[in-house]
């Protein structure tokens, strides 16, 4: 795996989305439209909790729904062809690192909008931010080798769900438990072991997927 | 591996069994408050829980070697391994739902430890799904095997990270393993305890060889059906 290759993947992929502006955009509309649905059915929120829980349910889902395409939007032939060009570990950390890139983009995005209906109660907006950018990393490299190998099935939109929900679930929890601290308003000291557990999660995923995906690559 | 056909281990996990079963129920206990008589459950909650892993970890064994080799036998073998955790972790569930009944006054509470031991028996009914949705043998079990090792460490990151994170369990086991550690357990216990771990765990291998014959018969029967 080279470097190069991997900033070529990644251009590719962004190129590849500008130029298919209306997945992208369905992405983001998918997460307004779930926002305002909230903002209807709570009809106001007063409840810290509640808040939180349903800001992060809202951004797991977009999550699924934006990278389970990053191996579906290309046919196989195309797969094919940059199997002759580009190293399996190449294809994989390019992903990753373009779904983390457009995570974090949908995350601030939602951010953004769950604020303008819900309200911006968050006490300690830094380690929100910092736990958000986190969390979407998270989700990132979690959530690419369950689509790599959901995409090589039959019925792979289902099994995109059963597969990655329960795995990312824990995750969830971290996340939640991390965020309603920074709504509290805690210092990053008091956060600092459960950022300490989210930077070891994605270690670890990470090195799990540049072990794992070469076997999935190969047809 | 040839797939062991001597008996001796059989019959020596039968009597075992058998004997946890008998003294399970009979021998004497400490009557603790709140857990009272139920405390005889561990012979059976904590050795599922245990086959389990033990078993689990036979299928996470098989699947990186599958994924070395690339011979059918390790997939079915692990597939096999999978099938055996899942009856054994249902098994745990439902004796530690018994066990909370009695014990916390639901059969459910919301508990890290029982939540991840949830989440882990999702993990493994979404692999079950996911060899049920893939067609060609081979890829099938490159799949199966490359989530099973990815599900496996990101299951154990779990069940041993994030209960102990949140302090706040009121399962047993907090910082270590339950009923292992001196001090646990009662000296009058240990001496049906230790066989029923031993028992449970051959019958988990015992049930796993059986679960992994079968299926090696029936690909041979599919295969003559199709020549």
């Amino acid at each position: 795996m080279q470097l190069s290759e991997v900033r070529a993947f990644i251009r590719k992929d962004l190129v590849l989305e500008w130029r298919q502006r209306a997945t992208i955009g369905g992405v983001i509309l998918y997460l307004v439209s779930t926002v305002f649905v909230a903002y209807l059915a709570f009809d106001g929120l007063a409840d810290l909790r509640t808040w939180n829980a349903l800001f992060w349910l809202i951004l797991l889902f977009a999550a699924i729904n934006a990278i389970q395409k990053s191996f579906l939007q290309e046919k196989e032939s195309q797969h094919l062809y940059y199997y002759t060009l580009i190293s399996a570990r190449g294809v994989i950390n390019a992903k990753i690192f373009y779904n983390a890139l457009l995570m974090t983009g949908l995350g601030l995005a939602g951010l953004f909008v769950f604020m303008m209906f819900m309200g911006n109660p968050i006490a300690s907006f830094s380690l929100f931010l910092v736990n958000m950018i986190l969390g979407t990393i998270a989700f990132a490299t979690v959530l690419t080798l369950i689509a790599a190998i959901a995409s090589r099935s039959r019925n792979n939109f289902t099994l995109m769900a059963i597969l990655g929900l329960p795995l990312v679930l824990p995750l969830l929890l971290v996340l939640i438990r991390l965020s309603n601290l920074a709504l509290e308003g805690a210092s990053f000291i008091t956060a600092f072991p459960d950022l300490l557990i989210l930077l070891s999660l994605i270690c670890i995923t990470l090195v799990l997927s540049n072990l794992l995906f070469p076997y999935i690559w190969k047809e | 591996m040839k797939h062991i056909t001597h008996k001796w281990w059989k019959i020596t996990g039968t009597i075992l069994i058998v004997y946890v079963i008998a003294g399970g129920f009979l021998f004497e206990v400490p009557n603790l408050p709140v857990v009272q008589q139920s405390i005889r459950n561990i012979y059976f909650h904590v050795g599922m829980w245990f086959g389990m892993l033990f078993i689990l970890l036979v299928a996470l064994g098989f699947s990186i070697r599958f994924l070395l080799y690339q011979l059918p036998e390790d997939d079915m073998k692990a597939l096999a391994a999978v099938r055996t955790g899942l009856l054994f972790g249902a098994l745990g569930l439902l004796t530690g739902m018994v066990w909370a009944k009695f014990t916390w006054g639901a059969f459910w509470v919301n508990d890290p430890k029982l939540n991840g031991a949830a989440l882990g028996m999702l993990v493994y009914l979404a692999y079950m799904v996911l060899r049920g949705s893939v067609e060609e043998e081979e890829k099938r079990g490159r799949l199966a095997a490359v989530y099973n090792i990815f599900a496996f460490v990101l299951f154990f990151v779990f069940i041993m990270i994030i209960p102990r994170m949140a302090a706040a369990s009121i399962h047993p086991g907090v910082d270590g393993n339950p009923a292992l550690s001196v001090g646990d357990l009662a000296p009058e216990m240990r001496k049906v305890f230790f066989p029923a771990m031993a028992g449970w765990f051959i019958m988990a291998w015992w049930l796993y060889s059986l679960l992994y014959r079968s299926s090696r018969i029936d690909h041979r029967i599919s295969e003559l059906n199709n020549n």
